[in-house]
């Protein structure tokens, strides 16, 4: 609806506040540990200083080391307490950073006799793993001691290994080929061996030959579970037109099965990340990443087989802002070289220039998506998935004929559902006691993707309302589009939902309509509609009776129906009425006989009170009034004129009953 | 016009019981020939035609005559109706000096006498109601104006000889189905019949509406119907009412023949795209495949901000359910138009109409099997001008049919004459000759009658078995005791 603006195409982009660092050069080596995400600068082996940059300023540090030969890998462990430096093939040194404890560096050879160490990698703040070409070597690291003792390790032929820091899984590259590949999983002091599995190879290489690349693997959660991604290229015997992306989800326990295949449609390099649970691929050629969503149905067999969600796109272009003593405030910020060849790229949303010195979380815009996916109801389910989707998914929903309206309702309302249902199970399980069972209930985390009604009247229904350009037919039917939504997923609407449709229809004079709905109770009953409802009465008659019935099914409302029936001088109907539902006994007098009094009607005021009389006589055995409660202001001075009536009255009078 | 006859068997006797009958129905506006030897030039229709010049102007003269006199004694209330021994002539002015007159013969007893002399005729003056044939003169000038406009629109757009052209096409065919003798208090109502139904299946109907009306923008209004009881009007209220009063009166009945067929119905499904659907034209083009198919529909007049305006009415069932479309009569409706909407709406309504059976079937089963209940009742709300009746049968074209004596619709009429003389709540149990009781009761707008056959109960059983209707029937709403 009036867009002025030019749709924005580019969905991914680089962070905004990238991390910066000296950038490689002959004198200066740059590591990167995507355990810590940290990128270490090592200056001259160490000698003249490391500068350790993390993604926060607390996991920054600088230091000087000795320059004991060529740094071949350097990590500290988890919460920067011992740092791990490889310059030999055959041995690890450490420095402890922990305060009070001896600094003097320490080494650890590994095991395996004429092993060549190929890397480390830290699962703990003091338990290492190394690999070897020839097995793996888990230690725990004794800082104080300055010694390392050999949990457990495992002789096995390694090619190359990559290592998820997230599950702490190490995976192997083993057999001549490579494709076998052998994960290990370490979790508090024991490693377990998980099942291995083989990569399917587009061809089998004869002789037989390392095939699998270390490139074409990377490891990451997608979903919160484990997938081992195999970038697959084309290749021209296989038959196979393009690349594409397999994806192996590798269970905790259990086999590791192939379970998705991303289609890239073109061929060439291309790299992976993971942004936001898409699996997003860059493709150098063209310039442009794709992204795929795994949980995006696709009407497809066994194996998953996914196109992108999106047409390819380049990543938002980047301007480098200069920064240091040398930028000049007039100076132009440079625009930045996107997908070029110095990117290195890790898992799961980091990219690295190491030549420019910028390390970038890739990031997923989500608005130019709106425009871009044109199923609706697809789109909705993309963002649903989304971490910060709840703006978004707001601004489609008042920019849609009601067809698409109604989907989106359907789908946020879904998971709106879940959610309620997840919380009320929850506090159930609170209530019932936490001593239960040892599957400790966890709180449901709400994420953006649960849109509640407060949400949508504060981000869409109220402001709706009110624009004037769309016709008050449309507004309307999206109002009840939202309710039945509700109503079909069992939700519990709120009053202020009903406050809106009322405010709407009242706006245009739509009161028939407004009967109708509440003829049907689409607007559910309570005190504060049936109140509503009689505020209406002046500008429309029926509104109260809408309101007594409300209040008549309500049940609670006895009191108010007694109110309403005084304050409309129908005495005698009130005093019926509380007859009827039992009340007659405890009700106060006093406002009957004010009402009655009110009228003018000597007879009715008579009639009021004679029944309160009679009341009082059943109940205690005398006509009085009790003193000081329920009394009547009125006393003897009329009394004379009721005494003069009672010849006159009958039990029943006219067609009144009394 | 000949006079529907029932015979009542007596004793010995044989005596012929006439019902009431259409005598005369004529329009006339007295100052459209004010001076002597113009009198004709007032009357602007005359049923039936076959009447004698001077009898008319006779006839008309008189009535100017009663409604003049009576003024004098209440200039904003002249006479409404005149009761004579034969017959009851009722007056109405529905537009400033056009006035409408109906007379209706009373009712008759036909006694055969011996010996060959001339039977004795006994008019029943009493049996007819003013409220009830005051009611159908006031319903035929609403329906005239539901398809015509007011008198004087034609008038303005082509004076006298307009509307006396329109009057006679639309009277000549509509009094034809007039049928006095079941006139009762349904007809002072004038109530609507509305579909119960669940929450979630309303809101589904709205959605349909509200979906329809978005990608058919033509559309202004939709009403929607489930076997002849309403659902939803996006008219307002007083022409819905007169507008539902065709469709369950006149056009439903017409078209009702298919599908009392049953399974054997030559009705095939339709097929848009690949879809089946039983969607099909009520108004409109019987067949759309047919190439000499005419896409006219009838054109209806409701209130708008300004005064009136004119819809084309599209009338659109699928099984039980119909969807009554309404565009605006300067939009010419071409054929294009019909198969988009038949393909739009024929899969969706045909749905819907499954939906709602179903629901409805689900809601019988919980509620329990149907007993045939120990009374009979009317309930009426001048609100919503909701209306049930557990007396009437089903409507067709020809006959309302009640179930109950007709000298019980009168005691109804009756009490519903008393209820309209106050304000006030009230109460009314009459004990009928039949033995049967009747009870009245009305509480705010509501109007509740309830016929009971128990010969034996005393005044205070029968109260108490109100209360019991009341409390099962009524229990969702404001209904004093």
């Amino acid at each position: 609806m009036g867009m002025t603006e030019p749709p924005q195409q580019h969905y991914l982009e680089l962070s905004e506040n990238p991390v910066q660092f000296e950038h490689a050069s002959s004198v200066n080596n740059v590591f990167f540990d995507e355990a810590n995400k940290q990128v270490f600068a090592v200056r001259s082996g160490g000698a003249t200083g490391v500068v350790v940059k993390g993604p926060d300023d607390k996991s920054s540090v600088a230091f000087r080391m000795d320059d004991k030969g060529e740094v071949k890998c350097i990590k500290f462990s988890i919460g920067n307490k011992i740092l791990a430096v490889q310059r030999t093939s055959k041995s690890v040194d450490f420095i402890n950073f922990i305060p009070d404890y001896p600094h003097t560096e320490f080494s650890q050879e590994c095991k395996t006799k004429n092993a060549n160490v190929l890397g480390f990698c830290w699962t703990n703040w003091n338990e290492i793993v190394f690999i070897t070409d020839q097995g793996i070597e888990f230690y725990q690291v004794f800082p104080d001691k300055r010694s390392l003792k050999l949990l457990k390790n495992q002789s096995i032929n390694v090619n190359w290994y990559q290592y998820c820091p997230e599950t702490a899984v190490i995976l192997l590259s083993t057999t001549v080929q490579g494709n076998i590949l052998q994960p290990f999983a370490f979790r508090n002091g024991t490693m377990s061996k998980m099942s291995k599995f083989e990569i399917e190879l587009p061809v089998i290489p004869k002789p037989a030959k390392l095939s699998l690349s270390e490139r074409d693997i990377a490891m990451a959660t997608i979903y919160g579970q484990l997938y081992v991604m195999y970038l697959k290229h084309h290749s021209r015997t296989a038959n196979s037109p393009s690349a594409e992306v397999v994806l192996y989800h590798l269970p905790r326990e259990g086999a590791c099965k192939k379970s998705h295949v991303l289609k890239l449609n073109t061929t060439g390099k291309f790299a992976l990340n993971i942004v936001d649970n898409l699996v997003v691929v860059h493709h150098q050629s063209s310039q442009t990443s794709l992204i795929f969503d795994i949980n995006l149905k696709e009407p497809d067999c066994a194996v998953n087989t996914h196109q992108p969600v999106l047409p390819a796109r380049s990543i938002h272009p980047y301007r480098m802002p200069l920064a240091g003593p040398a930028v000049v405030p007039s100076q132009p910020p440079v625009p930045c070289q996107l997908y070029s060849s110095s990117w290195s790229v890790f898992q799961p949303d980091i990219i690295i220039s190491a030549s420019e010195g910028y390390l970038w979380y890739l990031q997923v815009k989500l608005h130019p998506t709106v425009n871009l996916l044109q199923d609706k109801g697809k789109l909705m389910d993309f963002l649903l998935r989304r971490r910060d989707c709840k703006m978004v998914i707001l601004s489609v929903c008042s920019q849609s004929t009601l067809p698409v309206v109604a989907t989106v309702f359907d789908k946020l309302n879904q998971v709106y559902k879940e959610y309620l249902e997840a919380e009320q199970s929850y506090t159930v399980a609170m209530e019932s006691g936490p001593s239960r069972g040892s599957a400790a209930q966890k709180r449901p985390v709400r994420t953006q993707a649960v849109i509640d009604q407060s949400d949508m009247y504060t981000h869409v229904l109220s402001s709706f309302t009110e624009r004037k350009e769309v016709s008050h037919k449309f507004v309307i039917a999206v109002l009840m589009e939202y309710i039945r939504s509700l109503n079909q997923h069992q939700i519990t609407v709120q009053h202020y939902l009903y406050e809106l449709v009322i405010k709407t229809l009242v706006q245009h004079n739509l009161f028939y309509m407004l009967h109708q709905f509440l003829q049907y109770h689409v607007l559910s009953d309570s005190k504060p509609l049936a109140c509503l409802l009689l505020s209406l009465e002046s500008t429309y008659p029926p509104a109260h009776q809408l309101s007594l019935d409300m209040l008549k099914r309500l049940s609670t409302a006895n009191d108010e129906i007694v109110e309403v029936l005084l304050s409309k001088q129908q005495v005698l109907g009130a005093l019926r009425f509380i007859r009827s539902v039992g009340g007659h006994d405890n009700v106060s007098a006093r406002k009957f006989l004010d009402a009655a009094r009110q009228t003018g009607d000597q007879m009715l005021f008579y009639t009021v009170f004679r029944s309160f009389q009679q009341r009082n006589q059943r109940l205690r055995g005398s006509p009085a009034f009790n003193p000081g409660e329920n009394k009547p202001r009125v006393h003897s001075p009329d009394g004379k004129l009721y005494q003069n009536h009672r010849k006159l009255m009958k039990p029943t009078i006219g067609g009144l009953k009394i | 016009m000949c006079s529907a006859t029932s015979y009542k068997m007596a004793s010995a006797m044989q005596e012929k019981q006439y019902t009431p009958s259409l005598l005369s129905f004529f329009i006339y506006n007295p100052t459209f020939g004010p001076r002597e030897g113009e009198e004709e030039k007032k009357i602007l229709f005359y049923h039936p035609s076959d009447i004698e010049k001077n009898e008319k102007i006779r006839n008309v003269g008189l009535c100017e005559a009663i409604v003049q006199f009576t003024r004098t004694f209440c200039p904003t209330k002249p006479a409404k109706s005149l009761h004579t021994q034969k017959n009851r002539q009722f007056f109405f002015e529905p537009e400033d000096n056009f006035w409408i007159v109906m007379v209706v013969r009373n009712p008759m007893i036909e006694k055969p006498n011996k010996d060959g002399k001339p039977p004795t005729i006994e008019y029943q003056e009493e049996e007819i109601l003013d409220t009830v044939y005051g009611a159908v003169v006031r319903q035929c000038y609403s329906m005239y104006k539901l398809f015509n406009g007011t008198f004087g629109r034609a008038m303005e757009a082509g004076g006298v000889e307009l509307l006396t052209q329109k009057l006679e096409k639309f009277f000549y065919r509509y009094l034809q189905t007039l049928h006095l003798q079941s006139c009762d208090l349904l007809d002072v109502f004038g109530g609507i019949s509305f579909f119960p139904l669940d929450k979630m299946t309303y809101l589904k109907i709205q959605s349909f509406v509200n979906r329809v009306e978005e990608s058919l923008s033509l559309i202004k209004y939709t009403a929607f119907l489930y076997n002849d009881q309403l659902i939803w009007s996006g008219l307002e209220q007083d022409d819905m009412r007169i507008l539902y009063k065709y469709l369950t009166t006149s056009l439903f009945p017409r078209h009702s023949e298919p599908e009392l067929a049953g399974r054997d119905s030559p009705l095939r499904p339709e097929v848009a795209g690949n879809l089946l659907h039983y969607g099909r034209f009520l108004t409109g083009p019987t067949n759309l495949k047919d190439p000499e198919a005419k896409f006219r529909f009838p054109k209806i007049f409701v209130t708008a901000e300004d005064g009136y305006e004119e819809l084309h009415l599209i009338v659109y069932k699928a099984m039980s359910a119909a969807a009554c479309f309404m565009i605006s009569a300067s939009v010419e409706l071409t054929r294009d138009f019909c198969e988009q909407l038949d393909g739009l709406v024929g899969p969706q309504l045909t749905l819907l109409a499954s939906d709602i059976c179903e629901q409805f079937t689900i809601n019988r089963r919980i509620s329990g099997p149907e007993k045939e209940p120990q009374f009979k009742f009317i309930y009426f709300n001048h609100m919503n001008l909701a209306e049930k009746s557990t007396i009437h049968m089903r409507k067709t074209a020809s006959v309302c049919l009640t179930s109950v004596h007709p000298d019980l619709m009168k005691i109804l009429g009756d009490i519903n004459c008393d209820f309209a003389r106050v304000d006030e709540d009230e109460e009314i149990i009459v004990k009928a000759m039949t033995d049967y009781w009747v009870v009245g009761k009305k509480s705010d707008q509501r109007e509740l009658y309830v016929i009971l056959n128990q010969k034996n109960a005393n005044l205070i059983e029968v109260n108490e078995e109100v209360k019991r209707l009341c409390a099962t029937q009524f229990n969702n709403i404001f209904f004093l005791d």
